[in-house]
C-alpha cells in the first residue's frame, strides 16, 4: 500500500469537523433531557400546570436541538467504513461491537421515544408520559457510555491480540474492552460536560427572561432547577475530569507529558505548570510558571512515582520500533509459512509493539529497511501538537473551575429566592452561554488530537487506517460538509434564538390563554399558536 | 455453542433481517417523503402525510443506523470496503439522512410557504436519493465491484461514482424506487384522511404494476445477459477470515444456488405474489395493503440476497478477492457475543416499538390537522 498524505490530511480534516460539530449538539441533548426529566417528575408529584408547561417549553428547543444532534452523529457510525476503510478492517472486529450495541440498547430507545414524548401528552397518562421521559433520558446517557466505550478502546485498547491469518486485531476479553477502566473515567467526565452545558443553557436564556422582567415565575423554576444540577454536574465533571488525567497519566504517557509540557523527566512530585510558552523547535518551556507537587499527585497520586518527560518517551518509544519490527519481520515469515515455530516465538514475543513498526509505514514501503534515522524520525513522530494541548487544556481546566463558582453563586441565590435582583449576575449568567461549548470542544481536542500519530494508541498509526479514496473525493465530501453543516447551522441558530425570544408567554404555554383541552384522538398535539 | 459455520450463517440471515426491517420500516417514511407533493395537494393535506409519519420516522431510521454498526462489528471487511469503495453515493446517502431530521423538525417552525417548500424539496430529495442509490448498489453487487487487497488485506478500488450507473444497475434502482413507492403509498392509504388515502390507493396500485414489471426484467436480465460468480474448488466455511485463502471464477449463473435449493424460488415468489396482494387490497381501508408491500420488500430484499449467496461483494477487478459469507466475518468470539446481544435487545426493541406504534395509532384526518398545534 502508498498512503497518500493528502488523503490522510483531508480525512482527518473531516473526521475532526464532523466529529466536533455532532458535539455541539449531543452534549445539550445528554444534559436538557435530564431537566426535563427532573421538571415533569416534578409536575406528576405536585400537580401543578407550570411545571408540565416547563417541560413543553423547554422540550421545543431540546427537539430543534435533537434533530440536529441524530443528522450529524448519522455520519459518524459511517465514516469510519467512508474514509477508514483499513481502520474499520483492522480493528472492526473489536471496535464495531460497542458500537453495534449502542443502536440496540441506546439509539432504538431515544430515537422511538422521542416522537411519543412530543405527541403523545394526550394520549398517555401523566405517569406513562413521564416514563417516556425517564426512558428517553436514560437512552441517550445510554448511548453515549457505549461510544465512550468504543472511543476509550481507541485510546487504551485492552482485550484484543492480533491475528496474523485475519491481519487484524480480534476480542480476546470482552469483558475487558467492556469494563475499560478509561471508559469509565471518561464516560462520567463527558455526559457531566454535557449536564453542564444543559444546566448553563437554561439557566442563561431564564436569565435572559428576568433581564427583560419577561415570563418571571417561570424563569425563577427553570433557572433553580439549572442551578442545583449544574452545580452537581460541575462538581463531577472537574473531579472526574481528575480521574480521567489520572488515567491518561497510566496509559497514555506521551499525551500527558504533551499536556503539561513536560520535556524532561522531574523528580518525583512534578510540579503543575500554570502559564508557560511551549517551545517545540528547542523542545523547552519558557516563562513557565510551576506550582509544586501539584502534578505528581494528580498523575501518579502518590509522592515517589515519576511523571515521565518527552524526550525520555521518544527515547522509549525507539526500543519500541526495535521490538516491533521484530514482530513485524515474524508476522511476514508466518504470513509466507504458517508453520514457523521460531517466527510464532518472536511474534507472540513481540506483537505488543508491532504497532510502533507501522509508524515506519509513512516513510518507508518496508518497514524492515529503516535506517537508524528513519526510526528516530518515526520516533519523533509520536510528540503530539504540544502548545495546542497544553492551552487546549488549560483554558478547559479554567472553565471547569469558572462552571462550580458561577453555578454555586447561583445555588446560593436560587436558595435565598433572589435570582432576579441581581441585574450584572444576570448578565454574567447569560454571556457565560457559549463557555461550556467551549471548553468541551477543547477536551475532544485535547483527547483525540493528544492521540496522534495514533488511531488505536500503540497499535495501528492514523496515516495506516485511510481509505483507498482520491483526494478529490475527500475534497467534494469535505466541501459538502462545510456547506451544509454550515447552512444548517444558521438554521439551527435562528430557529434557537426564535423560539427563546418568543418564550413560554408569546408561545402560549406560561400563563394559559385557556384551559388544556380534552384529551382525544382528534387534537392529539396541545397548544402552541 | 455454535460453530464458526453456523454464526456465520446466522449472522448472513440477521444481515438480511436488518435490511428487510430498514427497507420496511423506514422504507414507507421515505415512500410517504417522496411523494409529499404528489399525494398533498394542498398543506393541509401534506400536514396530514407527514403526521402519519413524524413520531415514529426517528426510531424507524435506527434499521440503517444498527445495520451500519451491525455489519462493522459482524462483517467488518465487508463494511469497511462497500462503504468506502461506493465512497461518493455512501456520502449522498448521508446528505439524505442529514437533511431528513432537519427538515422534519424544521419544516413548521415558521409559518412561510417558501420555507415548506425548502424543506419538502430536502425531504422529496432525501426520500427518492436513498431509494435510488440502495437499488443501484445491489444492482452492482451482481455486476461486480472494482477492488482488491493486497497481502495486508489493504483493499484498493479502481472506479469511480458514474461507473457505478451501469444500466442494469440503474434498473435495480428503479426496482427499488417503485417498490418503496408502493410501500409508502400503501402506508398513506391506510392512515392519511380519506381524500388523500383514494390517490394513495391509486398510486400504489400503478406503483406496484411498475415494479412487478422491473422486478421480473430485472431476474430475466440476471438469468441470461449477467455472468455469475462461483467459488472454485473445495469451499472452506470454517477457515479464518481472509477473502485471499480462495479462488473465485466468473461465468456461471447468478441462479446456481436457485438449482441447488429449489425452495429459494419462494422468495421472489413471495415479492411479485405481494404485488398482486397490493392490486386486491390496497385502499380498502385495512393494514392488508401495507402487509403486501411488506412482503413485497421482503420477497425482493431475499430473493437479491439468495441469488448472491454465498457471495457478498463480488470483485470484478480481482474475483479471488471477493467476500463471501465464509471470508468475510468477524471471529467467533464476536459473532457469538453479537448474537447474544441482537437475541435479548432486539425483541425488547420490537416491543416499545410496537407499544408506541400502539400509542399513536388512527387515521390522521384533515379535521385533525386544522385543529391541531405540533410543538415537534
Amino acid at each position: 500500500m502508498i498512503i497518500d498524505s493528502e488523503v490522510v490530511t483531508l480525512s482527518r480534516a473531516q473526521f475532526a469537523l464532523t466529529a466536533l460539530y455532532h458535539f455541539l449538539f449531543v452534549p445539550l441533548t445528554l444534559g436538557i433531557v435530564w431537566i426535563l426529566a427532573i421538571m415533569e417528575s416534578v409536575y406528576v408529584m405536585t400537580g401543578r400546570e407550570v411545571w408540565k408547561q416547563m417541560v413543553r417549553f423547554w422540550g421545543v428547543l431540546f427537539g430543534i436541538n435533537f434533530a440536529m444532534g441524530v443528522a450529524t452523529g448519522i455520519t459518524m457510525e459511517f465514516q469510519f467504513g467512508m474514509n477508514w476503510a483499513y481502520y474499520a478492517h483492522y480493528v472492526g472486529d473489536v471496535f464495531g461491537t460497542p458500537l453495534a450495541i449502542e443502536g440496540l440498547m441506546a439509539f432504538f430507545l431515544e430515537a422511538t421515544l422521542v416522537g411519543v414524548f412530543f405527541m403523545g401528552w394526550d394520549r398517555l397518562s401523566r405517569i406513562q408520559h413521564l416514563l417516556v421521559t425517564w426512558f428517553l433520558a436514560l437512552g441517550t446517557n445510554l448511548s453515549a457510555l457505549w461510544i465512550l466505550i468504543a472511543n476509550a478502546w481507541m485510546q487504551h485498547p485492552v482485550g484484543a491480540k492480533f491475528n496474523v491469518q485475519t491481519m487484524r486485531m480480534e476480542v480476546t476479553h470482552f469483558s475487558e474492552v467492556l469494563f475499560n477502566p478509561v471508559a469509565q473515567a471518561k464516560f462520567v467526565h463527558t455526559v457531566s460536560a454535557g449536564y453542564v452545558i444543559g444546566s448553563m443553557f437554561v439557566l442563561s436564556i431564564s436569565a435572559w427572561y428576568l433581564l427583560r422582567g419577561r415570563n418571571v415565575d417561570f424563569a425563577r423554576r427553570s433557572m433553580t432547577v439549572a442551578a442545583s444540577f449544574g452545580l452537581a454536574a460541575s462538581l463531577s465533571v472537574v473531579v472526574l475530569g481528575d480521574e480521567s488525567g489520572y488515567a491518561v497519566s497510566e496509559n497514555q504517557k506521551m499525551k500527558m507529558a504533551a499536556i503539561e509540557a513536560m520535556w524532561e523527566t522531574e523528580p518525583p512530585p512534578a510540579s503543575f505548570t500554570v502559564f508557560g510558552i511551549p517551545d517545540v523547535q528547542n523542545r523547552t518551556t519558557h516563562y513557565a510558571f510551576h506550582v509544586p507537587w501539584v502534578m505528581g499527585l494528580i498523575g501518579t497520586r502518590s509522592i515517589d512515582t515519576p511523571i515521565p518527560g518527552i524526550n525520555n518517551l521518544v527515547e522509549d518509544t525507539k526500543g519500541k520500533i526495535e521490538n516491533g519490527l521484530q514482530a513485524y519481520g515474524a508476522m511476514l515469515a508466518l504470513r509466507a509459512n504458517p508453520n514457523d515455530a521460531q517466527a510464532k516465538t518472536t511474534l507472540a514475543q513481540y506483537d505488543d509493539d508491532m504497532g510502533y513498526a507501522l509508524l515506519l509505514k509513512r516513510y518507508l514501503a518496508d518497514p524492515r529497511q529503516a535506517t537508524p534515522a528513519d526510526i528516530q524520525k518515526a520516533a519523533d513522530s509520536t510528540i503530539p501538537n504540544v502548545p495546542v494541548l497544553f492551552w487546549a487544556f488549560r483554558i478547559m481546566v479554567a472553565c471547569g473551575f469558572y462552571f462550580i463558582a458561577l453555578f454555586a453563586y447561583s445555588f446560593w441565590l436560587a436558595s435565598k429566592r433572589q435570582l432576579d435582583r441581581n441585574r450584572w449576575y444576570l448578565r454574567l449568567a447569560l454571556y457565560s452561554l457559549p463557555l461550556p461549548w467551549v471548553s468541551t470542544e477543547l477536551g475532544w481536542i485535547v483527547a483525540e488530537y493528544g492521540r496522534q500519530p495514533w488511531a488505536i494508541e500503540g497499535i495501528l498509526p492514523t496515516a495506516l487506517g485511510v481509505s483507498s479514496v482520491t483526494a478529490g473525493q475527500v475534497w467534494i465530501s469535505l466541501g459538502g460538509f462545510v456547506l451544509f453543516y454550515t447552512a444548517l447551522a444558521i438554521v439551527d441558530a435562528v430557529l434557537m434564538v426564535k423560539y427563546a425570544r418568543k418564550g413560554p408567554d408569546e408561545l402560549g404555554l406560561w400563563p394559559m390563554r385557556h384551559a388544556p383541552r380534552a384529551a382525544g384522538a382528534t387534537d392529539a398535539k396541545g397548544a402552541l399558536p | 455453542m455454535f460453530d464458526i459455520t453456523t454464526l456465520r450463517v446466522i449472522w448472513w440471515a440477521l444481515l438480511g433481517i436488518l435490511l428487510i426491517g430498514f427497507a420496511i420500516m423506514d422504507g414507507f417514511d421515505f415512500g410517504v417523503a417522496a411523494l409529499l407533493r404528489v399525494l398533498g395537494r394542498t398543506e393541509d393535506e401534506r400536514r396530514v402525510l407527514l403526521e402519519t409519519i413524524e413520531p415514529t420516522w426517528e426510531g424507524n431510521q435506527v434499521w440503517f443506523v444498527l445495520g451500519g454498526g451491525a455489519s462493522f462489528a459482524a462483517w467488518p471487511t465487508l463494511y469497511a470496503t462497500a462503504f468506502s469503495g461506493l465512497y461518493l453515493a455512501l456520502a449522498l446517502v448521508l446528505l439524505a439522512f442529514i437533511l431528513r431530521p432537519v427538515g422534519f423538525n424544521f419544516r413548521g417552525k415558521i409559518h412561510d410557504a417558501r420555507w415548506r417548500a425548502v424543506w419538502d424539496g430536502t425531504l422529496i430529495f432525501s426520500g427518492f436519493v436513498v431509494m435510488l442509490i440502495s437499488g443501484v448498489a445491489f444492482g452492482n453487487l451482481f455486476l461486480g465491484l472494482p477492488f482488491r487487497y493486497d497481502d495486508d488485506l489493504y483493499m484498493t478500488w479502481q472506479g469511480g461514482f458514474f461507473d457505478l450507473l451501469h444500466p442494469y444497475a440503474i434498473l435495480a434502482g428503479l426496482v427499488s424506487i417503485t417498490m418503496l413507492l408502493t410501500h409508502g403509498a400503501c402506508w398513506a392509504a391506510y392512515r392519511s384522511d380519506h381524500a388523500i388515502a383514494e390517490r394513495a390507493a391509486r398510486v400504489a396500485r400503478w406503483m406496484a404494476l411498475a415494479y412487478a414489471v422491473t422486478f421480473v426484467l430485472a431476474g430475466i436480465w440476471l438469468g441470461y445477459g449477467i455472468p455469475g460468480f462461483t467459488v472454485a474448488g473445495p469451499v472452506v466455511m470454517d477457515g479464518p477470515a481472509n477473502p485471499l485463502f480462495k479462488q473465485v471464477t466468473i461465468g456461471g449463473s447468478w441462479f446456481t444456488s436457485y438449482m441447488l435449493y429449489p425452495w429459494f424460488w419462494a422468495a421472489p415468489a413471495i415479492g411479485i405474489l405481494g404485488a398482486i396482494g397490493v392490486q386486491w387490497t390496497v385502499g380498502k381501508h385495512t393494514l392488508a395493503g401495507f402487509l403486501c408491500s411488506s412482503l413485497m420488500l421482503a420477497g425482493t430484499i431475499l430473493a437479491a440476497g439468495f441469488a448472491l449467496f454465498p457471495f457478498l461483494l463480488p470483485s470484478s477487478l480481482d474475483p479471488r478477492s471477493s467476500l463471501t459469507v465464509w471470508d468475510a466475518s468477524s471471529s467467533h468470539g464476536t459473532l457469538a457475543l453479537m448474537l447474544g446481544a441482537v437475541v435479548v435487545l432486539l425483541p425488547i426493541v420490537i416491543l416499545y416499538t410496537g407499544w408506541v406504534y400502539r400509542v399513536m395509532r388512527g387515521r390522521v384526518t384533515l379535521e385533525d390537522v386544522r385543529h391541531s398545534h405540533n410543538t415537534y
